[in-house]
């Protein structure tokens, strides 16, 4: 089979255009919450998705129709953390731990309740990209436009909150509005990568190409660029790589983007010995 | 206000300021152009830059100010000493929406604090870059220009005029060779620096600054007050100095704030000078004060 070939599956289009929209996303937001040191935010609200979906099957929905469960209780899930964080005298560790730990429990207490999803859950939980419908692709195409669409509207805006909270305050910009919509756009994002790499690796994906991209970028924009050539590589490459030999995707391209990484450290090390040299 | 008679007069475009307090006259030319915010009148700048009226704020259930009233006018460099814990930092952190207020008013340029919008207006230096992650991508003209989105509403894209704008404030402080390199790859004294053109980007009428040159070399420290006296005189710019440097009080400022979680004094350097809480505050040092400012 030639590569042409691949692409020419139906399957393989949507897989690729599905991974391509969700790479670029998970890619932009996640310069941001590296840095912010919010990256578990993407794991804890991975776990509340994983109850959303026992949720949602519990219920009897199936593909497209889940999201109408998932994205409503993440996006609760997102602003209960930060709500938590604030108010209830917790770090952000300590919230998210909450709300992740809530939603793992109600998802294994309603996947023995329904007894009948057991396989649903498990391809979940580990992402199987190359069953992606179409009307899930139209969704990922909705939520990939509006997320990319507020991203680069408030784009100065988090920079400046990312580079400092006090300061960003001083400019005139709301950072309690800023911080709501920095884990509404992340809810948004993990619910639609779940399909991709599944919920156990959301946050890799989250945290892998922007962690790469700061290993060898100088500027701001130019990691944000690099954060998504580097997700782009592994997202596109890992779905090839799955398919040509029959591995799981999810873990074929969290693979592929931790290999990514090391390149960068590697090179940053190197760097840093040139330059002592 | 005691003391104080400001005159204004128009020349051109400008308003030509001339501040008169106990230590005599000084001309001051605004290099503010007359727009929409200023009448012809000159009006805005008799206005109180900063007005704060019985401010009473808590950490918890303890009281870290209490019933702090004082106005700062253009032009003014006002000193805010104290021993450590007095409040002096927690003031500035009210004054800025930072924290918040338990009782009592603040007004920036005649807006309530709350609801006070023209950040542009004001630079800010913060104590010290803490907060900074190390590892936070960007350049020093990068950080430099988030000053400029003060000014701007939202998108808050920047032009080719606000590149012009960062490129002039690092020549004016002399860090333009450093535009390229990564902020997180400075010492201590260029972050700081570069914090301070980040301040001064905008132009700011009114410049706030809580212990800024901790990080600094001896003469780098003093070339960053001659620059910052200079843009109070040549400028107005009003500026507002948290600092434990008695040198820099002695030298520059025209008034002075004495707090300590109380306002103990307030009013000209020169009665500053002659009162009881200068001996109080600064002891043997108080001489050294005085021999700054001669």
């Amino acid at each position: 089979m030639t590569i042409s070939d691949l692409f020419s599956y139906g399957f393989m289009q949507r897989a690729l255009l599905a991974g391509v929209l969700i790479g670029v996303l998970c890619a932009v937001l996640g310069v941001f919450l590296v840095l912010r040191r919010l990256s578990l935010i993407g794991d804890g609200l991975a776990h509340i998705t994983f109850g959303s979906v026992a949720l949602a099957l519990f219920a009897g929905l199936q593909g497209a129709a889940m999201l109408l469960v998932s994205l409503p209780v993440v996006l609760l899930a997102s602003l209960g953390i930060l709500k938590l964080a604030g108010k209830a005298r917790l770090g952000g560790d300590a919230a998210i731990g909450i709300v992740s730990s809530v939603g793992v429990s109600l998802g294994v207490l309603l996947a023995v309740m329904g007894r009948g999803y057991g396989v649903d859950l498990f391809s979940y939980l580990f992402g199987s990209i190359l069953a992606i419908s179409q009307a899930e692709l139209l969704v990922a195409g909705g939520l990939f436009v509006t997320v990319l669409a507020l991203l680069w509207f408030y784009y100065n805006d988090l920079v400046s909150l990312t580079f400092n909270e006090e300061l960003a305050t001083v400019s005139g910009i709301s950072v309690r509005f800023l911080n709501g919509l920095l884990a509404a756009l992340t809810a948004l994002t993990v619910v639609l990568a779940m399909k991709l790499v599944g919920v156990m690796l959301i946050s890799a994906l989250l945290i892998l190409p922007a962690s790469a991209a700061l290993q060898v970028a100088r500027g701001f924009r130019m990691t944000v660029v690099l954060s998504v050539l580097f997700s782009l590589v592994a997202v596109v490459g890992g779905i090839v790589i799955s398919f040509l030999l029959n591995l799981p995707s999810g873990a074929t391209i969290i693979l592929l983007a931790f290999l990514i990484f090391c390149v960068g450290y590697l090179f940053r090390q190197l760097q840093t010995v040139k330059n002592k040299s | 206000m005691r003391g104080m008679i400001p005159t204004f007069k128009k020349q051109g475009g400008r308003v030509a300021y001339v501040h008169t307090d106990s230590t005599g006259p000084r001309q001051v030319c605004c290099q503010l152009y007359l727009s929409k915010r200023y009448t012809s009148s000159g009006r805005l700048f008799v206005q109180e830059l900063i007005s704060v009226d019985h401010l009473t704020c808590r950490h918890g259930a303890v009281e870290a100010l209490s019933d702090i009233s004082f106005h700062v006018t253009p032009g003014d460099y006002l000193g805010i000493v104290g021993p450590n814990g007095s409040g002096k930092s927690t003031l500035v952190r009210a004054l800025l929406g930072l924290m918040p207020v338990y009782q009592g008013k603040i007004s920036l340029f005649g807006q309530l604090r709350d609801s006070f919008s023209a950040w542009e207006r004001l630079g800010y230096l913060p104590q010290n870059l803490g907060p900074l992650n190390p590892a936070f991508p960007a350049t020093v003209f990068e950080v430099v220009q988030l000053g400029l989105l003060a000014g701007k509403t939202l998108p808050r894209r920047l032009c080719r005029h606000d590149r012009k704008q960062v490129q002039d404030v690092l020549e004016l402080l002399g860090i333009d060779h450093l535009q390229r390199r990564m902020i997180g790859e400075l010492s201590g004294g260029q972050q700081q620096r570069a914090m301070l053109a980040r301040a001064l980007v905008n132009n700011p009428e009114l410049l706030i600054m809580d212990e800024p040159t901790a990080a600094l070399d001896p003469d780098i420290r003093d070339r960053f007050y001659e620059l910052v006296a200079q843009m109070n005189k040549s400028k107005g710019t009003t500026v507002l100095l948290v600092t434990h440097d008695t040198g820099t009080i002695g030298q520059y400022a025209s008034r002075m704030l004495y707090l300590d979680k109380k306002v103990l004094f307030f009013g000209s350097f020169d009665e500053f000078c002659h009162s009881s809480e200068m001996s109080a505050f600064f002891g043997e040092h108080s001489q050294h004060l005085i021999c700054h400012r001669h």
